[in-house]
Order: C-alpha cells, then sequence, then structure tokens
C-alpha cells in the first residue's frame, strides 16, 4: 500500500459497467516526507475520501477485494483515510523538522 | 520479498473493515547494504515490528493478508513477515 494526496476526481460516462456507481479519483503517490513521488493514479474511492485528503491505497488484484460479490475492474483502491498529515509519523519526518513530532516545514 | 527499514507508522480511524487491529507502518525498501532503494511504502506488520527494525517485506496480496489478518482476500498488498536480526553475505569474489 502507499500514501497518496486525493488531487482530483474524475467524471466517466461511457465506461465498463463495473465502474458503475463508484467514484473515479485522481492521486498522487506521496513518500515518507509526504512529498510527490512517481506519476498520479486513478483510484476507486472505497473509504468516502474527499480531495486534498491523505489516503492509503492499494494495488493490483488485492484493490479489488473491497468490492466482493460484484466485479469491478481496479488495480488502485482507497481503502482508508489517514487521519492528518501529522498521524503519519517517520524518522525521517521527525529527523528533518528538528525533532518534535510532525513540526513543520 | 524485500528488505526494508521501519520509518514509523500511520493511523487511520476511517478505513476498510479488513484493517481493523492491524498497525500500518511505514517502510523504505533498502538492499542488503542498508542504502535506500525506490520509494516508501505501507505495509501491515504481523511480528511486532518497531521504528528502525530492519524487516522482511512481502508484496504479494494473498500471503500478506494472511500473515497481518489470518485470512486471505482483503485488499492488503504488503505486510511485514519477519524481523532482521543479521545479515551475512559473501563478498562477490
Amino acid at each position: 500500500m502507499q500514501i497518496a494526496r486525493v488531487v482530483g476526481n474524475v467524471v466517466s460516462t461511457i465506461k465498463s459497467s463495473g465502474l458503475n456507481a463508484r467514484k473515479l479519483m485522481i492521486i498522487q503517490s506521496l513518500d515518507d516526507h509526504l512529498q510527490a513521488t512517481g506519476r498520479p493514479h486513478v483510484a476507486i474511492d472505497a473509504a468516502g475520501a474527499g480531495i486534498g485528503e491523505l489516503v492509503i491505497w492499494c494495488r493490483g488484484k488485492e484493490a479489488s477485494f473491497p468490492f466482493e460479490g460484484s466485479e469491478v475492474p481496479t488495480d488502485c483502491t482507497i481503502i482508508g483515510i489517514i487521519d492528518s498529515d501529522e498521524h503519519v509519523s517517520s524518522l525521517t519526518r521527525r529527523a528533518v523538522s528538528g525533532g518534535s513530532e510532525g513540526g513543520e516545514g | 520479498m524485500i528488505l526494508a527499514r521501519v520509518l514509523g507508522n500511520v493511523v487511520a480511524t476511517q478505513k476498510n473493515s479488513r484493517y481493523e487491529g492491524a498497525r500500518i507502518m511505514l517502510v523504505q525498501p533498502v538492499g542488503p547494504d542498508g542504502v535506500a532503494r525506490g520509494a516508501s511504502m505501507l505495509a501491515l506488520d504481523s511480528v511486532d515490528s518497531g521504528e528502525g527494525d530492519l524487516v522482511v517485506v512481502i508484496q504479494e496480496g494473498w500471503s500478506a493478508s494472511t500473515a497481518a489478518t489470518g485470512k486471505a482476500g482483503a485488499a492488503i498488498d504488503s505486510a511485514i513477515i519477519g524481523v532482521v536480526d543479521r545479515i551475512d553475505e559473501e563478498s562477490a569474489s
């Protein structure tokens, strides 16, 4: 899984029926400093995420498991919402911000 | 599987039910020499690993979900399945 920021959503009317009633969002994966890494993905939302939120996404075949029973074509699904940017604790981020937990900058 | 350094963890109250009770760790993939390789990622802990530990991470969902939650078929693609005590490497002669 990876951390990402929800940066937009996708409206698509002509699509696979398995995508009906599913929210498609644009997400940008982040590294442990919450800086962008890799290219943005289109993800199906399975956690009720909104634009700007920090989320957890799952890749591969496992990404379709939250939709058990219905055939949803996805390899990228948002499965959790991180409580806030401060709820990502990392040795590397504390080292950068002078050791205070979740300091600014 | 890959080697990785545990950097910390993330807290997500609102998440897929299969993640209930699981610790979501932030890890940095490393080589046997401990040098970072590739982007950091998240993995569920199944062996009580802690910050700074060198660990073994599996990146296949069926095994990851089974190791971390006892049952397969969850939206989990990676799990920590071992804490490394030591690495003995033959120098490439």
